[in-house]
């Protein structure tokens, strides 16, 4: 076996170990980091066929930011995570049934398929002396310019929608108020008494 | 070098293990998102393996979509599941019936 093949296999079996661990654990917080385990595997297949872009932003979006957003989340909300594992063990056997199923599914195809003749490519092809980021940017930047734009606007969007779904104002706090303390004036705010001596207030 | 149909019964076997983790978690949102996640790697995964034993970049470029609409599908989902969980105290999927949808 090649070295290349030897890490295919390594890397093939963190993703499944990942994804199956991510399922099956019974705390959240294992399950986001088995999760990231996946994407790390993912990582080193992407790295693998070639594609380096997509194996960093893989690494960064994902286990950077989208996987830290779960733990967050996990961690923030006080969920008593034991009630909702309750009925796994009802739900299994119609999971397996259903995984099983699919997968043997998947498994009759994967031995037949052929190419049809006089397929033709999509996009540029792969360039030999250009490195992969190089290639992706000069197909992103002229074909798919448009697509680029609305992705930019679909994640505009979602920051919009996430902040103003989780912002709230609590009244049950104490919060600055600038301009009001920027407008007080000493003759407001102090009071001079003149206290007699033995009565006090 | 290992061929394309290695990539594909691996991202076939992590597609199923994203099914089996939705069938699975049915009261659990948290992690029926992150099976969503696993089934979106899947198919990810499957994208640029045929683009890379195809010479032929779209798949890349695909799976930079896929990867955007993904992650603005996790932070509208957490954003949704954190405002849930503020008005009602769980996140159970039972509980989400107010709608009656």
């Amino acid at each position: 076996m090649t070295v290349a093949g030897f890490a295919f296999y390594v890397f093939a079996l963190t993703v499944l170990v990942g994804g199956l661990f991510t399922v099956v654990s019974r705390n959240p917080v294992h399950a986001v980091l088995w999760l990231i385990t996946a994407f790390i595997g993912a990582t080193g297949l992407f790295v693998l066929l070639g594609a380096e872009f997509i194996a960093m932003l893989l690494m960064i979006v994902y286990v950077g930011a989208v996987a830290v957003l779960f733990l967050f989340v996990v961690m923030m909300l006080d969920v008593d995570f034991a009630e909702l594992r309750a009925g796994m063990a009802k739900y299994l056997p119609i999971a397996l049934l259903i995984g099983v199923i699919l997968l043997v599914e998947l498994g009759m195809i994967l031995g037949t398929w052929v190419t049809a003749d006089g397929v033709e490519m999509l996009a540029a092809p792969v360039a030999g002396e250009v490195q992969n980021t190089a290639a992706l940017g000069m197909v992103i930047y002229t074909d798919y310019i448009l697509l680029f734009q609305l992705a930019g606007l679909v994640l505009l969007v979602a920051m919009i929608g996430a902040i103003v779904l989780t912002m709230r104002h609590r009244r049950d706090i104490k919060r600055q108020n600038v301009v009001e303390q920027m407008h007080r004036d000493p003759k407001a705010a102090i009071r001079m008494i003149d206290v007699k001596p033995g009565q006090g207030l | 070098m290992v061929g394309l149909e290695h990539y594909l019964g691996l991202a076939a076997a992590l597609f199923v293990i994203g099914i089996f983790g939705l069938f699975l978690n049915r009261k659990n949102i948290i992690v029926l998102l992150m099976s969503i996640e696993l089934i979106l790697l899947a198919v990810n995964i499957n994208l640029v393996a045929f683009s890379a034993y195809l010479g032929d970049l779209t798949g890349q470029v695909f799976t930079l979509f896929v990867l955007t609409v993904a992650a603005a599908e996790a932070a509208i989902g957490l954003a949704i599941l954190v405002s849930f969980f503020r008005t009602r105290g769980s996140i159970a999927v039972e509980d989400v019936n107010v709608m009656k949808g």
